[in-house]
């Protein structure tokens, strides 16, 4: 490309400031993203393939996978009913205190985790709010998988209304309304025109609340009480045989993780370029 | 009021506040219950324990300054990744969410694996006198690389809406490339920019996961004020470690109150200049 628009030639100034711009992006990206994602793999299969397979495949480290998977399959559906209701009412009429409730919606993404999971200590831990009572009755909330599930759902509670509120309120209600008019009920108005309009925001949403529900540390960090077998997930799993020094170990989970993470990026990048063919249409 | 076609008000409001009520401000108003135990009087003691101070200090000032480097790269690579056409453009494109994705535990120990002084990079820089595992100068790196995908991900649309026009105009009328972006790009993106500050802001100070493997946690130099609140959680001190959480909640809702203005502004800007 030797001319640019107007037909001005492009001078070597410009394009070894271009050049140069590009290189340092490049180089910084690599550095700290390509580089730290790379080495978990490198770590994990540093004593070979067999000692990597050795490290999953022991009890410890399969109970941390199910109940990884549980608090996920808990949490998701959840904050997936709560987003949906959240966008239905913020978008679809008029209220007063909308501007809060949005604020409230946003809230826990700028709460640090530490501090997410230390509200639900002080709300169910030894000495807390409801501490005595649950005590008296022998339910444990807090170092118990009730716990982890509430962390971990305060934490991921906006991933799914954030992605359907705006794209909600640019579509607007005309078709809904004309679906009302024409005597739909509410639940087919919303199953055959809402649903189909919204389901990649909404697939999107339930991609990037799964992958925090997965991931999430410091919140279930504090709540944990790191009961190894009974109430470690994944990511604690690793801080655990990391702290142990069992390297190996703690880079064989946390490749799983990451190819958690990579697959997340592939699919969200999928759904990007597809919604952005279809745009260009 | 017009008149609802639509069904559903009653039922989805009810069950959005009775949600919001039960998972977030429940807890919150535990928090400020426990918190009073120590109250408003016991708060400049607490905060004046030089540890205290050290790790405050330590996580604002490195979130500050991580903000402030995540802007200055973060602009540089969303200009490459917008304006230029170049192998790989799309794959880095995809990869600048990896901080989002990737679990903040294994983000945490890949970067002291890789600056450990047996690491990849650690052993070149080590013996230049560079020590970035278990100092200050890894809690930096960790809070750089949580906070950088705010920075583009703000910046990206905002530059990719805007119009090449004034740039030509400003250029054919003998302004040099340079002047060009400092005197009509910049200000353009300067509100954009300060989002992207903020929530990168918000982001590093609050970050525990992947700061404490690298950081090293040594007291007075590489301790973080989330950790704070987990040794004093360890120590069944309720009441301090509220109050310590007290003190990072209200700098996150200072900081979302001003991420909702900037954006307010933003949206004006943008309406003002179309």
């Amino acid at each position: 490309m030797k001319a640019r628009r107007g037909g001005r030639p492009v001078g070597i100034a410009r394009r070894l400031g271009r050049a140069s711009i590009i290189v340092a992006s490049c180089a910084f990206l690599c550095l700290f993203l390509v580089v730290p994602l790379a080495s978990v793999f490198v770590e994990a299969f540093r004593q070979g393939t067999h000692a990597f397979v050795e490290s999953i495949d022991q009890p410890e480290a399969m109970a941390a996978i199910r109940l990884t998977l549980l608090v996920a399959a808990i949490t998701v559906p959840l904050n997936v009913v709560f987003g949906v209701a959240a966008a239905w009412a913020m978008t679809r009429f008029t209220f007063r205190g909308k501007a809060l409730l949005g604020a409230l919606i946003d809230l826990p993404l700028s709460v640090s985790p530490v501090v997410s999971g230390l509200l639900y200590v002080l709300m169910f831990g030894a000495q807390g709010w409801f501490g005595p009572w649950l005590l008296a009755h022998g339910v444990k909330i807090i170092f118990a998988v009730p716990g982890l599930v509430l962390a971990t759902i305060f934490i991921t509670l906006p991933f799914v209304a954030r992605e359907l509120i705006p794209l909600m309120q640019a579509q607007g209600s005309e078709e809904e309304e004309v679906a009302r008019v024409l005597g739909a009920s509410g639940l087919q108005t919303f199953f055959r025109v809402t649903l189909p309009n919204i389901r990649w925001a909404l697939l999107y949403g339930v991609l990037l609340c799964n992958a925090r529900a997965m991931g999430e540390f410091g919140a279930v960090s504090v709540v944990s009480g790191h009961i190894r077998g009974l109430t470690t997930t994944m990511p604690l799993e690793v801080e655990m045989r990391y702290n142990e020094y069992n390297y190996v170990g703690a880079f064989a989970i946390a490749s799983l993780l990451a190819l958690l993470a990579l697959l997340t990026l592939a699919v969200k990048s999928a759904l990007e370029w597809r919604y952005q063919a279809a745009e260009n249409h | 009021m017009r008149r609802r076609v639509l069904p559903g008000f009653g039922l989805s409001l009810g069950f959005t506040v009775t949600y919001l009520g039960l998972i977030v401000l429940l807890p919150l108003a535990a928090l400020a219950w426990k918190a009073s135990e120590i109250g408003l009087a016991g708060l400049p003691r607490l905060l004046s324990s030089p540890r205290t101070l050290a790790a405050f200090k330590l996580s604002f000032g490195g979130a500050l300054l991580a903000a402030s480097i995540n802007v200055v790269v973060g602009l540089m690579v969303t200009w490459a990744l917008v304006r230029y056409r170049f192998p790989g453009r799309r794959i880095l494109d995809a990869l600048i969410d990896l901080p989002f994705a990737l679990p903040t535990a294994v983000a945490g120990i890949a970067l002291t694996a890789i600056y450990a002084p047996n690491g990849w990079l650690g052993h070149w820089l080590v013996p230049l006198g560079i020590q970035v595992a278990y100092a200050p100068l890894g809690v930096l790196v960790a809070m750089v690389f949580v906070g950088f995908p705010f920075v583009v991900r703000t910046l990206q649309p905002v530059l990719l809406s805007l119009e090449r026009d004034v740039e030509d105009a400003a250029e054919s009328l003998g302004a040099s490339r340079l002047q060009t972006f400092v005197k009509v790009v910049l200000p353009t993106l300067l509100p954009t920019l300060l989002t992207g500050f903020a929530l990168a802001l918000a982001r590093a100070v609050g970050e525990y996961g992947s700061v404490i493997f690298i950081a090293g946690n040594i007291p007075l130099r590489s301790e973080i004020a989330p950790l704070l609140i987990v040794q004093r959680l360890d120590e069944f001190d309720y009441a301090t470690a509220a109050a310590l959480g007290v003190v990072m909640l209200t700098f996150s809702l200072v900081l979302l109150l001003l991420i909702s203005m900037l954006q307010r502004w933003t949206r004006r800007w943008a309406e003002q200049s179309a």
